[in-house]
């Protein structure tokens, strides 16, 4: 019976799947530009009749979202480039340096994995409060600098790589460092593209954290700030979904540039666990 | 200059090379190994201090022993946060592995239109659980919410959802699955491009059907991701936070509290660090011992199955 079908009968599974998954995220979007007189309407409307940006100037005007925004792009901006730079070098040493306590350290280094952040949040915080960086923005992205999973990732591709290059340019007068610079770390632009498609997504997705270090209303990440946003005026829907819109829209439309390497790191984290 | 070098009484040489490669290995790791170390090992026995004290954090902690591990073997919130963190991990791993490779191998065939599938089902995985959940209480509002009018043209009668005691914790797996099979799907894509093609072309010589062939051929091959898939998940069903956080806070009537978000409350809400650092920490052992559990048990069907 399904043969005569003019297609594959796996599009009756994919279809409406598909439209499960991507039609929530087109009515955020369409709700942020309605009324909240049509968004009280029972049955929903998926349509708005004219465009409305009260919600959007609402959240412009009223909330300090542009500045939960910038906090946002500011404190991922800093985890991904911390990350780039701390991960790749711990990674080379690892790989390729011989030292006293090399192996030590990097058993150690992952075995912090297994410990849970519920576990370090009290002490964490305990100590940012000590140092005096609790509700400042550094408190955000001090925790995101670097990673075990960050260093352990860059280990195996430099791994991965072979020696040869490195040897030449070594017995040639190249120190260590400027054979990295100049040598390595063009061979490990893939590698280093991953982390920081991981390194983004984690930041910028961070709730928990932010929520606990920051109280600030002006230091807010934007996940922080819609966050106890949505607790204080839960019926002006059409803003809080223009501030969704805005804290998801960034890393969909890096996802859809960068389609290929965002899957490319999800599937890898998955292989090489 | 190696004749110079030659003339050098030996005494005096020999360490310097040697002190300059252990210089240089630490210069290379030890900023992210001090950052990494300094911000997890240490903290965590710290923890552990913390959860012998009463505390809250201002004035001096009172060293109290094992009692507020004691004492959260007998409190009902605790118990019932248990349980609910129990539920939700039971329903959300098989859910989210079996719906992960259901996907997979419809995204895997070679038909028109692929590539749109997979963006689509990719993208609410893009997606913070925060968004998320601000996003779910939107479409779940029993008054004007999607959901129930979906249901209405179903000829299902209305529901409360989010806000219903008995309804909420399911509602919230129900989301929590349409975050992250995303992620089981991509894992599973790509285990099922690595299964050998010979391998299939093999079976389907020797007269398997296509089902055969995925039970005896394709799911075999899938064990080590299922394996790697079921941990990854139960730590992410186990830390759950975002998500609730965002749509019901642990309500209605303490129905969605687990025990992430109960530790959240003790510490951050109540002040009880000390009684707080205890939960974690029972946490923290329990995690460890269902992986290792998980890992445990497939290993050891592994070795009966082959």
């Amino acid at each position: 019976m399904l043969r005569k079908l003019p297609f594959s009968p796996w599009h009756l599974l994919l279809m409406p799947l598909a439209l499960l998954f991507v039609l929530p995220l087109v009515q955020m979007v369409l709700t942020s530009f309605m009324s909240n007189a049509e968004i009280n309407q029972f049955p929903p409307k998926l349509i708005p009749t004219t465009l409305h940006l009260e919600g959007w100037r609402a959240l412009l005007a009223e909330t300090n979202a542009v500045r939960w925004l910038l906090n946002s792009i500011l404190v991922s901006a800093v985890s991904v480039v911390a990350h780039l730079v701390l991960c790749s070098t711990a990674g080379y040493g690892f790989a390729r340096l011989k030292f006293a306590g090399r192996g030590i350290a990097f058993v150690v280094v992952v075995a912090t994995v297994m410990i849970p952040i519920q576990l370090l949040m009290i002490p964490t915080y305990l100590m940012f409060a000590r140092i005096g960086i609790v509700d400042t923005l550094a408190a955000a992205f001090v925790p995101w600098l670097a990673s075990a999973f960050g260093i352990f990732m860059m280990r195996q591709f430099f791994l991965s790589l072979p020696a040869e290059l490195e040897e030449a340019a070594l017995i040639d007068g190249c120190g260590r460092w400027r054979t990295f610079r100049s040598i390595v770390l063009p061979l490990a632009r893939p590698a280093m593209a991953t982390l920081a498609v991981f390194t983004l997504l984690s930041s910028w997705n961070d709730l928990l954290w932010p929520l606990i270090a920051i109280s600030d209303d002006s230091r807010f990440t934007l996940q922080v700030g819609l966050a106890t946003f949505q607790g204080t005026r839960h019926t002006e829907w059409s803003q809080l979904m223009a501030g969704n819109v805005l804290a998801t829209m960034p890393l969909i439309l890096a996802f859809l540039l960068a389609q290929r390497r965002f899957i490319a790191t999800m599937s890898f984290s998955g292989l090489k666990g | 200059m190696a004749a110079l070098t030659f003339a050098v009484p030996r005494t005096v040489r020999v360490p310097r090379p040697n002190a300059r490669r252990h210089l240089t290995g630490w210069a290379f790791v030890g900023p992210a190994t001090l950052i990494v170390v300094g911000l997890s090992l240490f903290p965590a026995v710290w923890a552990f201090f913390i959860s012998r004290a009463k505390w809250n954090g201002i004035t001096a902690g009172v060293p109290v022993g094992w009692r507020n591990y004691q004492q959260l073997a007998q409190d009902p919130d605790m118990l019932a946060a248990a349980r609910h963190t129990l539920l939700l991990t039971a329903l959300f791993v098989p859910a989210s592995i079996v719906l992960g490779i259901i996907v997979a191998i419809a995204l895997n065939q070679r038909i028109r239109l692929i590539g749109f599938y997979r963006t689509c089902i990719f993208v609410p995985y893009v997606a913070s659980a925060a968004a998320t959940g601000i996003l779910a209480s939107f479409v779940f509002n029993p008054q004007f919410g999607a959901a129930n009018d979906v249901l209405r043209h179903l000829g299902i009668p209305q529901q409360q959802f989010l806000e219903s005691p008995s309804q909420a914790l399911y509602v919230i797996v129900l989301i929590a699955l349409w975050g992250e099979v995303g992620f089981t799907t991509v894992i599973y894509l790509a285990a099922l491009q690595d299964i050998p093609k010979e391998l299939v072309e093999a079976a389907t010589m020797d007269g398997a059907g296509r089902w055969r062939v995925f039970r005896h051929v394709t799911l075999p091959e899938l064990r080590p991701v299922t394996v790697f898939a079921a941990v990854w998940q139960t730590i992410t069903a186990v830390q759950l936070f975002d998500l609730i956080y965002t749509t019901t806070r642990g309500g209605p009537l303490n129905s969605t509290q687990t025990v992430v978000y109960y530790i959240y409350e003790l510490a951050f809400q109540t002040q009880r660090l000390g009684y707080g650092a205890a939960a974690a920490y029972l946490l923290f052992v329990v995690t460890l011992l269902l992986t290792l559990g998980i890992i445990w048990y497939s290993r050891r069907r592994g070795s009966e199955v082959f």
